[in-house]
């Protein structure tokens, strides 16, 4: 690829407190792709998409995104630079109704677009829409999953990150929300950094992969090349392709 | 098995007898009797050993019949009813309350008293539904709200008394000014949450009151300030008779002069602002900034990640709850005549606040059957003299018990499919 990747993230270094999370970890993504990376609990999958998310803040390296170097950028001002993130645990409003949900995801969207957005988000998850007036906090998990990932689609990013969306989701609501992604991807044009336990599904998605371990890339790849490493099956794909 | 069940029985009765002995040794054992030569005390332990004798014997047999909770759930259910009404009821409920508070000078049994007594709840109903901005809405838990409420009624009283403005110009102004604190007390708790920032807010509101208790020539110290001009009707003044070249409001509708004009005028004022407050935060609810509030108060982070700076968020909840309450101070001012830092301690805060939780956090309908209830019950309790803060203080408890999630639960959402957003 000739093109400058969409994100770079340069050998990057992550400190809570005393305790190293990353220890210098680099990657690339490029406009249009899927990304996955992938480990065990604990290799620090999660520090590393807050970094990319200013918080916490990296202590060395470089994080750029379309040309501009963002490592010092505020969490809240990523969504203006169209970085959307489905945070890890999903972390939706519980007492507020699914609508509500989805207009605060166009809290720093241009209100114009609102009515187009809410209906693509409707498109993607029918779901939603059944549920729109529900209490968010009362809905099943894997209606909670479709709910995060729909709200941060509404302030129409170009980069959307994703943190375990298979997290505590039955098999079949797995493969469910993965082709939703890779809808996402293909028809909306939204490229996708995708942070799962579930190596399997995570790299059948993917159009590339990293494996994190003990806060260091050990391993890249297209996703094909990843599912066929031995390594890689022996250490994340036995026992079955949950 | 059953002499068991007796033996912690009888446990459990002796240790709330204990707490009972406890409680009633001071508060009904010892009475300062106004004797012959000054005061001094009368013991009652005979009255001690019969109460505590009362609640054993009652603890044991609740204990014995195993029924301790069953009273419980089914008030409980009731209270799910209330907080359940649909939408539709509880609008319903809100116009009937609107329509009565409306004619509420007209009916006849409308005295003095009942008027100036609905004026106080008025007043509470709105310093409840301001806070309830900054604490039901954005889930900062503020200990010290009576600080704006102070800020809004000096600044009246001062600016009238020294300045010669009309309480219309002072209006905005003390709203203005009680804002601006807002902002000042906001800036250094942005960081804080629950406890921390509680324990703070608590100082804010102590240190208004200590800064007017002890700035003589600005705020005439403990002595207040008295004599703050009363509000006319639009430049009519309601007097009996008229200053050179005025004219008095019974003189502009040819009644018959009364004091009753004045305080109908005042009821209707307070409940023009309370219903202003009250559509504002209504208003605010469907719009981007109340729905960020609404959402700040659910999970800081999710909102960072939207987009949403916490900071200015918090801020404009701080600036706008406490413009409400530098309204209601002003309107305090000019309806008391007298204010004093001793109007603005921490209990006052602290019954604002009672009334937003007991109202159910964020419920707008909520806080005015709490503010009636709070203000009300002591006053009907009267009759009752010393009994009165006992008898509350149970009524608190019940409710507690009964609704711990606070009268109305219930929480609308603030936006339906095909509305506008």
């Amino acid at each position: 690829m000739s093109k400058a990747p969409l994100l770079s993230v340069k050998n990057v270094k992550t400190h809570y407190g005393p305790v190293e999370a990353l220890r210098g970890v680099s990657l690339d993504v490029h406009e249009g792709e899927i990304v996955a990376l992938i480990g065990a609990n604990g290799a620090g999958k999660s520090t590393l998409l807050m970094t990319i998310c200013g918080d916490p803040r990296a202590s060395e390296g470089q994080i750029v995104y379309d040309g501009n170097d963002i490592t010092q950028t505020p969490l809240h001002q990523m969504v203006r630079l169209g970085i959307a993130q489905s945070p890890e645990g999903r972390r939706i409003f519980p007492r507020m109704s699914v609508l509500e949900n989805l207009q605060l995801g166009a809290f720093a969207g241009d209100p114009a677009n609102f009515e187009a957005d809410i209906a693509r988000v409707f498109r993607l998850f029918p779901r939603l829409a059944e549920r729109s007036s529900q209490r968010a906090g009362t809905m099943s998990g894997g209606e909670q999953q479709m709910l995060a990932i729909g709200r941060a689609l509404m302030s129409r990013p170009r980069l959307l990150l994703l943190d375990e969306p298979s997290l505590g989701l039955a098999p079949l609501l797995v493969a469910q929300i993965f082709d939703t992604i890779r809808e996402i991807n293909r028809s909306e044009a939204v490229t996708v950094l995708l942070v799962e336990q579930n190596a399997y599904h995570a790299l059948r998605l993917a159009h590339r992969g990293y494996v994190l371990v003990n806060g260091a890339i050990r391993l890249s790849g297209t996703g094909p090349e990843l599912l066929a490493n031995p390594d890689i099956q022996q250490a994340y794909l036995a026992g079955g392709k949950g | 098995m059953a002499s068991q069940k007796f033996a912690g029985a009888v446990r459990e009765a002796a240790s709330v007898a204990l707490v009972a002995l406890l409680l009633a040794i001071p508060l009904v054992g010892f009475r300062l009797v106004d004797g012959l030569r000054g005061l001094t005390i009368d013991t009652r332990f005979d009255w001690v050993a019969w109460g505590v004798s009362a609640v054993f014997l009652g603890r044991l047999a609740i204990a014995l019949s195993g029924t301790t909770r069953r009273l419980l759930p089914d008030l409980k259910s009731v209270g799910a009813a209330l907080s359940n009404l649909p939408g539709g009821l509880s609008r319903f409920a809100g116009g009937a309350m609107l329509i009565g508070a409306l004619l509420l000078p007209i009916v006849p049994f409308a005295d003095r008293y009942v008027v100036e007594i609905a004026i106080t709840v008025l007043i509470y109903v709105m310093l409840g539904w301001g806070l309830n901005i900054v604490v039901g809405l954005a889930g900062l838990l503020d200990l010290g709200y009576v600080a704006f409420y102070a800020v809004g009624a000096y600044s009246y009283a001062l600016l009238s008394i020294n300045f010669g403005w009309s309480f219309w110009l002072c209006l905005p102004v003390a709203g203005l000014l009680a804002a601006a604190f807002g902002v000042m007390l906001g800036f250094p708790v942005l960081r804080l949450r629950g406890d921390y920032l509680a324990i703070v807010t608590l100082g804010f509101g102590e240190m208004i009151r200590i800064i007017l208790l002890n700035w003589k020539d600005f705020s005439g110290g403990p002595n207040g300030i008295s004599s703050i001009p009363r509000p006319d009707f639009f430049g009519f003044p309601f007097a009996r008779t008229a200053e050179e070249g005025q004219t008095t409001f019974h003189q502009l509708f040819g009644l018959e002069f009364s004091p009753m004009h004045r305080i109908v005028f005042l009821y209707y004022l307070i409940l023009i602002l309370a219903m202003l407050t009250n559509l504002f935060t209504l208003r605010m609810r469907r719009l981007p900034l109340g729905r960020a509030w609404e959402a700040l108060r659910e999970d800081e982070i999710a909102c960072r990640a939207l987009g949403i700076n916490p900071t200015m968020i918090k801020l404009s909840a701080f600036a706008l709850g406490a413009m409400f309450g530098g309204f209601a101070g002003a309107f305090f001012a000019t309806r008391q005549g007298f204010i004093s830092p001793e109007s603005f301690s921490f209990i006052e805060s602290a019954v604002i606040l009672a009334i937003v939780v007991l109202g159910g956090m964020g419920s707008q309908i909520g806080v005015v059957i709490a503010a009636a209830f709070l203000i009300l019950v002591p006053e009907f309790l009267r009759d009752f003299s010393q009994y009165r803060m006992v008898l509350f203080g149970m009524a608190m408890v019940l409710i507690m018990l009964w609704r711990p999630q606070g009268l109305v639960s219930h929480r609308s959402p603030s936006a339906r499919l095909g509305g506008h957003a």
